[in-house]
């Protein structure tokens, strides 16, 4: 990292939060929106490590791996979800899966 | 005192005991759910398992509160402090086993017959238990995070638990995206506070945010993004949007659960952050953003309950109303209005949890019963349903002497001890709105002739559960001390 200064890191960790909090508002795919999702987890990902480096303590390393951890888990159990909805409905638009009105 | 090492006390082990119990019957139902049940008939023996396993998470809870008494420790401290067992986390410890097991032993029938009795929903009951467990326990961000996750994937795949109907899997998708949503904006929220404090532990973060100025915009942002994870959790206006639907969608015995356990969890992991932990001195900054959202919380969940005619959506708004007395608790902040959150999601696990059971028993065979015209006539063809179902609902709009006017009673109280007045008057107002939507249910059940005869569904396990809640419904109301004394016991400050 060495001349790039921290801020720089921290602002791009923002705007990729930024981008997957987008992403998951405008995209009618439900595959892009859980994209979205874990790209917002990397940002959170990205800082975390930031900070840790900025401090010089490990925690923030660890917290990273945790995210991971928690990110993986939630694309199995995601992606075996979107799964079933797909095969009962054969479509996976996001406006095409809301049978439940008020 | 380490028999061990240094790394790793009986302390240490002590602390964590329930959950590694929970973690290990959840294990033993997987295991034995193929090995010695393959038949779908058999699998409700697997109760057995989720019994044991809260006899011992119950018997490791005691031997905490007893050691916690003998010693006069306030806490028992684990692996460096990422998990504190207080009395706090040991109350709503005994909410979550309470719930778990009610709600495992009223389940066979009803999945039964929606053809999809899995021995894995037992499994997945003691899982999210577990992951309560570190909620409610937790004071390192770390542990708090894998908690909230372990409960939050448990409860994604038991929402969607019937794979060939639509509904649940749409209920599923939805909670999944959104849930996931919110944690993404919990745990940047979690990273800010690395970042101020340079440490994940909930004690040295409280300390750095103190010695910042009360409008520190990097304290604002951690506080913002945090409130917004949180606030999804307990499906608090604006962020409730998830909450009827996946309500709705889920089969109704995980809706119980869901709508209690998986909502006090929330509670306390609230409770740990905003007042006993490090957002506490941000609290001028949070307490009029928490007024509005819990006013907010009380309109949309009470207004929309009005013309719902599905019986879980409106229970679901039902829900989220409470949601707001519980954060008007907060709001007042102080030590009545934290005693009276405290009170209230204790009447409120087994008033939800009734509620929910009842329409779990209308379930039959090519009937979803999930309809108010469902309830019709109910007085004449089940009367010990309806009287149950009676109870709940006077219960839950707060009429005496149920348990639910009990809570209502001490959020009211420590509003107008704090001289909250106008959120008082507007509580109070939504009580009567309340009254309206329950009461349609209770014409439904009382003066219609009833649509069609079949018998309602009826087994051991759900008889027992739903007595188990009527009982404790009415006892917290009209006999209230020994329970006030727990709640007002399990303070921390």
């Amino acid at each position: 990292m060495g001349s790039v200064p921290i801020s720089w890191f921290l602002t791009l960790s923002a705007v990729l939060f930024a981008l997957g909090v987008a992403g998951f508002l405008f995209r009618r795919s439900i595959i892009t929106v859980f994209m979205s999702i874990e790209l917002m987890l990397n940002a959170v990902n990205l800082s975390f490590v930031t900070f840790s480096y900025q401090l010089k303590k490990v925690d923030g390393h660890l917290f990273s791996f945790f995210v991971m951890v928690v990110a993986a888990a939630e694309a199995a159990v995601g992606l075996a979800i979107i799964l079933t909805v797909f095969r009962n409905r054969k479509t996976l638009n996001i406006d095409d899966v809301s049978s439940m009105k008020d | 005192m380490s028999p061990f090492s240094q790394y790793y006390t009986s302390l240490d082990h002590f602390s964590i005991i329930p959950a590694v119990m929970l973690a290990l019957f959840g294990c033993a139902v997987l295991l034995f759910d193929f090995l010695i049940f393959p038949d779908p008939r058999q699998r409700k023996w697997l109760l057995i398992f989720v019994a044991l396993a809260e006899v011992f998470t119950g018997y490791g809870l005691y031997q905490q509160q007893a050691w916690l008494a003998v010693n006069g420790v306030a806490e028992i401290s684990g692996f460096g402090g990422s998990v504190t067992v207080d009395g706090f986390g040991i109350f709503f410890n005994w909410i979550f086993v309470a719930a778990a097991i009610l709600v495992a032993v009223a389940s066979y029938k009803y999945l039964e017959t929606a053809g999809e009795h899995h021995g894995e929903y037992y499994g997945l009951i003691l899982f999210a238990q577990c992951g309560m467990y570190f909620l409610a326990t937790g004071t390192d961000l770390i542990t708090l995070f894998i908690g909230l996750e372990l409960m939050a994937l448990c409860f994604y795949v038991m929402v969607g638990f019937l794979r060939s109907d639509k509904r649940s899997n749409e209920a599923a998708m939805k909670y999944l995206l959104l849930g996931a949503f919110s944690s993404g904006f919990l745990v940047y929220g979690f990273s800010v506070m690395y970042g101020i404090a340079g440490s994940t532990k909930l004690a040295e973060i409280t300390m750095a945010i103190e010695a910042r100025p009360a409008w520190d915009p990097v304290v604002f942002l951690a506080l913002a993004t945090t409130a917004v994870g949180l606030l999804f959790k307990i499906a608090a206006v604006p962020f409730h949007m998830w909450a009827p639907d996946a309500y709705e969608g889920a089969p109704v015995t995980v809706t119980a659960y869901l709508a209690v356990a998986s909502k006090a969890a929330s509670i306390a992991f609230l409770l740990r952050l905003f007042y006993y932990g490090p957002l506490a001195p941000a609290r001028q900054a949070w307490e009029p953003m928490l007024a509005v959202v819990a006013v907010a919380t009380l309109t949309i969940g009470n207004l929309a309950a009005i013309n719902q005619t599905n019986i879980k959506r409106l229970l679901a708004y039902s829900s989220i109303s409470h949601a707001g007395y519980m954060l008007l608790g907060l709001v007042a902040g102080n030590r009545t209005g934290i005693n009276g959150i405290l009170v209230y999601i204790m009447v409120y696990t087994f008033m939800t949890l009734g509620a929910f059971l009842v329409v779990a028993a209308l379930r039959r065979k090519n009937i979803i019963g999930e309809d108010l015209d469902d309830f019709a006539g109910l007085m004449r063809k089940s009367p010990g349903y309806a009287v149950l179902m009676l109870i709940f609902l006077l219960s839950l709009a707060g009429i005496p002497p149920t348990a639910g006017f009990l809570g209502k009673y001490y959020i009211f109280l420590a509003l107008i001890q704090t001289g909250h007045y106008a959120l008082a008057v507007v509580a109070t107002l939504y009580v009567a709105v309340a009254i309206y939507y329950y009461f349609k249910i209770v014409r439904s059940m009382f003066t219609r002739p009833e649509a069609e005869e079949s018998p309602l569904a009826s087994s051991f396990g759900l008889r027992l559960a739903l007595g188990v809640s009527g009982v404790l419904t009415l006892v917290i109301g009209i006999y209230p001390e020994p329970f006030l004394k727990l709640a007002q016991g399990s303070l921390l400050r």
